[in-house]
This record gives structure tokens, sequence and C-alpha cells, in this order.
């Protein structure tokens, strides 16, 4: 197997997240001498694990300029590393920061980049990575001759690496100049903890559709009461909250509309693809471009009044055909 | 007074999300069934940069958008039909390939030796625009290196909002983890923002914008200079459709209260 170098950023707290060890439990199984990099504030923490994992190098990039994610100093950095390092097979974890800065750094060194890889597998020797083309329609297998090769490695694929950290390690210190950048990065919005409805660790995803806003059977509409059964639900589930199109776009059209319900929930063609155990999808009609979204939901049970919705071909392991309101209303008082 | 801005957008073509897909091995690798055939979209998340940009530019007197669009040129000619009712903008066609099968270094070469040759476009003031990610290829590297071939090293991803201030900086939203955004303010262009949803409904028709963007598109689409976007090291092993179909259990007498036991049993097991 060629040389590997597995590049991964530290958190504000100088530790490994749990993409950059998922990341680390791809880069063992290629089985090829292992560089691990590390980009961020501070560093000794993570390389302690990476010594613990059996990495032969450890190289790092570290100080001030380094702690928040920015294009510019991140760029300058995995490229650094990359350079240092030598290594054909350049992974990496598919966080945010990530995906922003190592397409650039990939093409600085003359190489090529695949993202989203669910899979990583040796094939006579080089790697061979799995991803989906096409919002999740269909999986490839691919491989290529061009090195240095990046793969940026979706989360949630494998399983963490886990072990003690050593009790030293020896780590070899790049020297970057902070690239002059008009970038300042001010801070994080997010909704307060308790108006948080995206937890992409929980077990079960929870889908509203844009039935919870229609005219219901009494000819009326009752966002409100939606509204308290949809939190409820995620609540007395520890639910993530996800979306249909149809719904989230109707908060930018002026219609009746869930305050919570941003485009951030959106799942499918043109939202997110998030991986949950479980998917329960409520109002929702299950169009396939809403459904591939779910392609890494395993069990899916869908309540909809509509027998025939999309959901009932194929698409969901169970369909019940029942008013969401009733069925979401007893579901809460049974989970609280 | 407000600066004008010079704004790219880069944005391919798409089958339209409705279409059942199919893979083919063809000639030069994997291909989609009837590819040619099927109905095609302007790139949705491509799309939104491209309404974020003509909405910035109204804000700011004497900007201009250009929709830089790489793709097969008949296909391209049909898109844009519908794309050119909504905005105001200039098209510079390459053609070439759509595919999901081709590559990001390849195709952000050609990109960027398309904006290169825009005439009068100062790069020094450029924002360059598009989608974080094709619904074809889902690649989210093509902004970064067709960026990094212009020069531009201020870069945003996931891009759900851009508030340009008094002084010429801009503030910028871009999604992060766990439902986030990271917000940044950069002083100056240059800059590339892969854009996500943003915040923008879709544009209504305008016959008017339509009438005044055909004039320029056709003759652009004449000019469109032929592109590859393969990469002769990329080989694929597999192509193939997920098994999707599920024994679907449909429950249809079941009262509520038996279906919320049911799920809430179904819920708490591990
Ligand atoms: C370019 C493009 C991209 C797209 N991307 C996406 C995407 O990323 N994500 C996405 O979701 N969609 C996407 N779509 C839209 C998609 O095709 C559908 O239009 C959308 O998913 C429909 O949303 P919905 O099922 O919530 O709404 P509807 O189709 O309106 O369905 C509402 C459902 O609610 C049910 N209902 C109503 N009241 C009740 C009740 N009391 N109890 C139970 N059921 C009830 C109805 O039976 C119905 O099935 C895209 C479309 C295009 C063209």
């Amino acid at each position: 197997m060629e040389s590997t170098l597995l590049l991964v950023h530290t958190e504000a707290d100088g530790a490994l997240a749990k993409p950059a060890l998922e990341a680390l439990t791809s880069a063992l199984a290629l089985g090829g001498e292992l560089t691990v990099g590390l980009v961020g504030g501070a560093v000794e923490a993570a390389a302690r694990i990476a010594a613990a994992a059996g990495a032969l190098r450890i190289l790092a990039v570290s100080g001030d300029e380094f702690t928040q994610p920015r294009y510019a100093t991140d760029a300058a950095a995995a490229e650094a590393i990359a350079r240092a390092a030598g290594a054909a097979i350049v992974l990496a974890p598919a966080t945010a920061r990530w995906s922003r800065a190592l397409p650039g750094a990939a093409y600085r060194l003359g190489g090529r980049i695949d993202t989203h890889a669910t899979g990583l597998a040796v094939r006579d020797g080089a790697p061979a990575v799995t991803r989906w083309f096409y919002r999740q329609r269909m999986e490839a297998v691919l491989t290529r001759t061009a090195r240095p090769w990046f793969v940026l490695l979706d989360v949630g694929c494998v399983t963490p690496w886990e072990g003690a950290p050593a009790a030293s390690a020896q780590l070899e210190t790049i020297a970057v100049a902070a690239p002059e950048s008009r970038t300042t990065v001010t801070g994080v919005q997010a909704p307060k903890a308790d108006e948080q409805t995206i937890r992409p660790d929980a077990k079960l995803l929870f889908v509203a559709g844009a039935g919870w806003t229609k005219k219901q059977p009494d000819g009326a509409v009752h966002i409100e009461e939606a509204q308290q059964l949809i939190l409820g639900a995620l609540r007395g589930a520890q639910a993530s909250l996800g979306g249909s199109k149809s719904l989230v776009d109707s908060t930018g059209e002026g219609e009746a509309v869930l305050p919570f319900m941003t485009h951030l929930n959106q799942v499918g063609q043109t939202g997110s693809t998030p991986r949950h155990q479980k998917g329960l999808s409520t109002c929702c009609h299950g169009e396939e471009p809403h459904v591939v979204g779910w392609r890494f939901v395993t069990e899916r049970r869908a309540v909809n009044l509509d027998a025939n919705c999309g959901w009932a071909r194929g698409k969901a392991d169970v369909v019940y055909v029942a008013d969401a309101f009733a069925v979401v209303r007893e579901l809460n008082r049974l989970l609280a | 007074m407000s600066t004008p801005l010079q704004i790219v957008v880069c944005g391919s073509i798409v089958p339209d999300p409705l279409q059942t897909l199919e893979p083919v091995t063809s000639p030069g690798g994997p291909a989609l069934k009837n590819e040619m055939m099927l109905p095609a979209v302007l790139d949705p998340w491509a799309s939104h940069a491209l309404y974020e940009a003509a909405h910035l530019a109204q804000a700011h007197p004497g900007s201009k958008v250009w929709l830089v669009s790489m793709g097969p040129k008949a296909k391209l000619q049909q898109v844009m039909m519908t794309v050119a009712q909504k905005v105001p903008f200039e098209l510079v066609a390459i053609d070439g390939t759509a595919s999901g099968f081709a590559d990001s270094f390849a195709t952000a070469a050609a990109l960027a030796g398309a904006i290169e040759a825009i005439p009068g476009l100062d790069k020094s003031r450029l924002l360059l625009f598009g989608g974080w990610e094709s619904a074809s290829r889902g690649a989210g590297s093509t902004i970064q290196m067709t960026a990094e071939r212009l020069g531009i090293t201020e870069q945003f991803q996931g891009v759900d909002r851009i508030a340009v201030r008094q002084d010429g900086s801009f503030e910028i939203l871009e999604r992060i983890e766990g439902g986030r955004h990271q917000v940044s303010v950069c002083t100056a262009p240059p800059a590339a923002l892969g854009w996500a949803t943003g915040f923008l409904p879709e544009p209504r028709n305008n016959p008017q914008v339509g009438m005044a963007n055909m004039k320029a598109i056709m003759p652009a689409l004449m000019r469109a200079k032929p592109a590859t976007a393969t990469d002769p090291g990329l080989a694929y092993v597999s192509v193939s459709l997920p098994k999707q179909q599920r024994e679907t259990r449909i429950e249809k007498n079941m009262t509520p209260e038996e279906i919320a036991r049911e799920i809430a049993a179904w819920i708490r097991e591990d």
C-alpha cells in the first residue's frame, strides 16, 4: 500500500472530534505507512492519540492563526503538511472546515480530490473509493492514478478509533507563515440550545412535510397545534428535525409557517442527506427528490393520510395510513 | 455610494430531479441512459447562487452578472430558455460535458479559462459564485479549484447569506455542522462563494428580462468553445443503482392509539 497522510484539525479545546477519529480508523485500515498531520490552535493532545494509533510521523501546523476555520490559513497549513509528508494518499474527514479548504490544497499540489467518500477499500494495492452520484441516486467505486489523491471521508461510515493516548508523542512542527487574509471569522450563529432542532447524533430523524400546514379534513389549518406536536415529538424522542422542501420553502413565500423550520432542516435532493438509524416521516408525500435524502436512514416509517403516497411504494418499511395530528398527539403522550 | 460589483456565477445543468436515472457504460466511461434526451434544469444550488448574484447586482447599480455554464450546447440552449426568464445575466457558454462522472480538476480548468477570457472583467473586483455542490457529481471542490486558478484565496462554502456593507466589506454566513452558521467578514473582493440555499425565493418569470437575456444568449452559444472535463487517470470500477425497493407494510386500519404505541416501541428499540 502507498503511504498515507491523515489530515485532521483539532477542535477549539485541542481535542479530536468524532469525524477525525473515524478518519483515523479508515487510514489505519488502508495499511500503508501513516503520517498524521494536525492543524489547529493546540495539537499536543491530538498528537498523543496519533502516536498511540501508530503514526510513523506526526506533523503539525499550530498557533493562534490556525485556530479558526478559514480558507486561506487552512489551505496553507494543509498544503505545507502535505508537501512535508509527501504521501500519495491524503485522507481527511469531511468536516465543513476541510470541505472548504482541502480542494484548494489538492489543487496547489497538482493533485485530485474526491469528496463524500462513504467507503474505502484496497484494490490491487491502491485505494478504491465508494461514493454516490446524482444526489445519492447511484453508487460508484472509483480509482485514480493521479497523486497526491485527496479523499474526504463522509462522517458516520465507520467506527471512531478508540484507545488511550500515548504518554508522549514526537511532533514535527512545520513553520507556516499565516498568509495574509482579508477574512476574519467573527463567530458562530446557532439557535439557542432549547431551539436547536438539528441533532446529527440523534437516533431518530423526525421529518415534517407540508401536510402539517395544509387544510385538514375539518377544513381549517392548525399551525399552532402542528408546531406544538412537532416540537413535542422532538423533545420526547430526542429526535433531529428534517423537513420537506415544500414545507421549508413556505417560509420564504409568506405562507403560514413553522418558525423553527429553516432550509437547514431540508432533507433531500437540494437539502441534506443526514445519517440516522431511524426516520419517521409525517405529513410528507415521499416524493423521489425528498427520499434521496433518506439514503442513509436505515429504518423508515411514515404516517400519511394517503395510502398511495410515495412512501407506500417501497420507500418505507411501514406506512401508517392515518392522521398525523392524532398519531403524534398520542405518541407525545407516550414519550413524555 | 456603493461600488458596482462584478459577479461571475458558475453553474451547469443537471437532469430534472423528478427523472429516473439509470447508469450505462459508454465508450468514454459511465453515463446516464438516454442522457441527451433527459429534461434538464439549471443545477439547483447554482441557481440559488444566480438569484443571489442578481439580487446583489440590483442593490448595487452598475453591477454585472455573468453565468458561466459548461454543458452540451444543445442542452444548454434548452435550459437557458427557462433560466433567461428569471434574472438579468450574460451567458458565457462552454461546450462540454455536464456529466456527474467528469472531474472537478479538469472542470475548474475549463471554467477558469472561460472566466479569464471575459472581456472587461476586473479580477480584482470579482465575486466568484457557484453552488457549493452540484446535483450531478456533488464534488464540492470545483469552485475552490476554479478560484485558486484565478488567484482567489478568500473562499466560503455552504453560503446562505452575504451582506455587503457601505465600506465594500461583506459579512458571510456559511453552513457548518449541527445546523449552525459560521460568520465571517471579508474586507473586499475578490472572493469565492459556494452557495447553499440562501434565503431568496425563486424569482418569478419576467418576459422582459427573458427577451433581453435571449438576445445575448444565442450569440454566446454560437461562440461556445469546446472543452473536456474528463481525467484520464480516473477509472470507474462500478456504477450501480441502490436496491431501492423495500417491502412496505401498509397499515390502513390501525387506530391512532395503536399506531402511536407501535411507533413508541419502535423508537425505544435499539
Ligand atoms: C429541483 C427540485 C429539487 C427538489 N429538492 C427537494 C428536496 O431537497 N427535498 C424535498 O423534500 N423536496 C424536494 N423537491 C420537491 C419534491 O418534488 C416535492 O414537491 C416535495 O418533497 C413535497 O413536499 P411534501 O411531501 O412535504 O408536500 P406535499 O406533496 O404537499 O405532501 C403533503 C403530504 O401531507 C399529507 N398530509 C396532509 N395532512 C395530513 C395529516 N393530517 N396526516 C397525515 N398526512 C397528511 C398528504 O397526504 C401529502 O402526502 C424538489 C423539487 C425540485 C423540482
